[in-house]
């Protein structure tokens, strides 16, 4: 049985055994809603508590500051539209953001142009880092909410957070930051950070998939976007989803324990790729090298296409993703390879490996191994790299 | 991705991959922007395709409806050749995801366009004979 190499933890992670091991309970003995009075309601009630408490203990936030919702794209949502609606009559109908954030910000922002509102979308350079003064700058009279990710999902590049948070306070404009690809990777204390409100996701961190939480610092005042029954101190509706909740709350405990030996044995095999990688010819790193996620690569290889590089990479066991137009399922490749200057045709030859701590040094081995075979074969049936070829000869 | 069994063996085994130093047509359709590019050469010898070989950038039905068509050409008539139509590509790999039938619509230009090219350079318009090919594949956008 040929080896098989997980690389795409940035899309997505397997449940943890100490995960599923805290959840398994509340589906057939632990299964009460925590709003009812007797006691499965209750011991249900008391569960989510302490998984509230474990969250928000992660992020440097009160427990009443942390609010559960099925994932990040409904905690970007409920922030950004939140906000919005909560400022418009005051009359701030401007938001800051960046070119390439995920799309459940972009698309939020977008379509509240229905609305009156104008977005500005900061570049970032060809490094893929925005700029803490070009927010500054941006700031207007009108100006609702700065939100800006704190770590880039496609190239892993690490914005300066603190900082914008900083200006941001100073300023009194609402900040809000996407920590989806971040937590577990890097320190957040949203206090010292200055952060309003910041939106986190399970899966990426060895919990479920569909559950997640949005942090509202306390005196922040924003709309429900989920009405109905009074769960969430009212602020979002619908029964608690309990095993996912509980799962998040040890995913999010283990996550935030150890960050820095975790990122330091996964920078180590990180830059053992790059440096391997960038060593073919023609192949080039996306986005700044030394701010960026412990486990992300991201690279371009002139003159092949993504998807064609995934299925070979799948047929030799190793899975990975790519910001090619076939892999996004549009005719333009990733907005986020786009908005640090690639051009299309570089954009399409690109790959993402993401791995964690738990990727080892023989799935590296493996990876090195299959990798450059497979870009050699995908140039040698381009047209494309052919005509690169004859360009440096001549 | 839902890639039927022939396709991911035309996939890892393509057929005629290369190219022709003496070939008699060349056809090269698509574009790098659009994350798709055929190039196709031909040989004539008797009025019929004697040899053909193939380069493409592209994803996976993109290559696997280059290698097809390839082999569903090769030894045939160029009158033959030309009634190639995409559906018969799609059909010989036994069906491609909906979202991918464009590349085969590729395929089907590319020979086209080595055949005019082959035309063309005897000295013979091919538009009478080849018809239009209307690089239609890619809409792409330029921001």
């Amino acid at each position: 049985m040929e080896r098989f190499v997980y690389a795409d933890n940035a899309a997505t992670t397997p449940v943890s055994e100490e995960v599923l091991k805290a959840m398994l309970p509340y589906f057939r003995e632990g299964y009460g809603n925590p709003s009812s009075i007797y006691q499965k309601g209750r011991d249900a009630a008391k569960a989510i508590r302490l998984a509230r408490d474990k969250v928000a203990r992660g992020i440097g936030a009160q427990p009443e500051e942390l609010y559960f919702t099925s994932g990040g794209s409904e905690a970007d949502n409920w922030a950004i539209k939140g906000v919005v609606e909560a400022l418009a009559k005051k009359g701030k109908k401007h938001i800051i953001t960046t070119a390439f954030e995920h799309h459940a910000v972009l698309h939020v922002c977008q379509s509240l142009r229905k609305h009156g509102i104008e977005t500005t979308y900061l570049e970032v350079g060809p490094l893929g880092v925005v700029k803490a003064e070009d927010v500054a700058a941006a700031i207007r009279e009108d100006t609702a909410l700065v939100t800006i990710m704190y770590a880039n999902n496609e190239i892993g590049t690490i914005q300066p957070i603190a900082e914008i948070g900083k200006i941001c306070r100073e300023k009194g404009i609402l900040f809000h930051t996407d920590a989806v690809q971040a937590l577990g990777n890097l320190e957040i204390d949203v206090k010292a950070q200055n952060i309003d409100l910041l939106s986190l996701s399970g899966h990426k961190i060895h919990a479920q998939k569909g559950v997640g939480a949005l942090y509202i610092r306390k005196g922040v005042r924003i709309p429900n976007l989920i009405e109905g029954g009074g769960q969430e101190g009212g602020h979002r509706a619908g029964t608690e989803n309990v095993p996912a909740i509980v799962g998040l709350g040890v995913a999010v405990e283990i996550a935030t324990k150890d960050i820095q030996a975790r990122a330091d044995k996964t920078r180590k095999m990180r830059d053992r790729l790059i440096d391997e990688i960038t060593k073919l010819p023609r192949t080039r790193l996306n986005g700044d090298r030394e701010h960026r996620l412990p486990g992300n690569v991201n690279v371009s290889f002139e003159g092949i296409e993504g998807e064609s590089l995934l299925l070979m990479l799948d047929l030799r066991g190793v899975a990975a993703s790519s910001g090619s137009a076939c892999t996004s399922g549009s005719l333009d490749p990733s907005h986020v390879l786009l908005s640090i200057g690639l051009v299309h045709e570089v954009a399409h030859g690109s790959l993402r490996l993401s791995i964690t701590h738990e990727t080892t040094e023989e799935d590296i081995d493996h990876i090195l191994k299959v990798l450059p075979p497979v870009v050699e074969q995908l140039r040698a049936m381009s047209p494309l790299w052919e005509n690169i070829v004859k360009g440096e000869n001549r | 991705m839902e890639y039927s069994d022939k396709v991911l063996d035309h996939f890892s085994n393509p057929r005629n991959v290369g190219e022709l130093t003496d070939a008699d047509g060349i056809g090269e359709v698509g574009s790098p922007a659009c994350g798709d590019i055929m190039k196709m050469y031909i040989k004539v010898e008797d009025g019929k395709i004697a040899d053909v070989k193939f380069k493409t950038f592209g994803c996976g039905a993109a290559i696997a409806t280059s290698s097809m068509a390839t082999e569903l050409i090769k030894g045939q008539p160029l009158e033959e050749a030309l009634k190639l139509t995409n559906k018969a590509v799609v059909e010989a790999l036994e069906g491609l995801p909906p979202v991918k039938i464009h590349c085969s619509v590729l395929a089907e230009q590319a020979i086209k366009s080595a055949i005019s090219d082959y035309y063309t350079r005897l000295g013979v318009d091919p538009l009478p004979i080849v018809g239009p090919i209307k690089d239609t594949h890619c809409h792409a956008h330029f921001h």
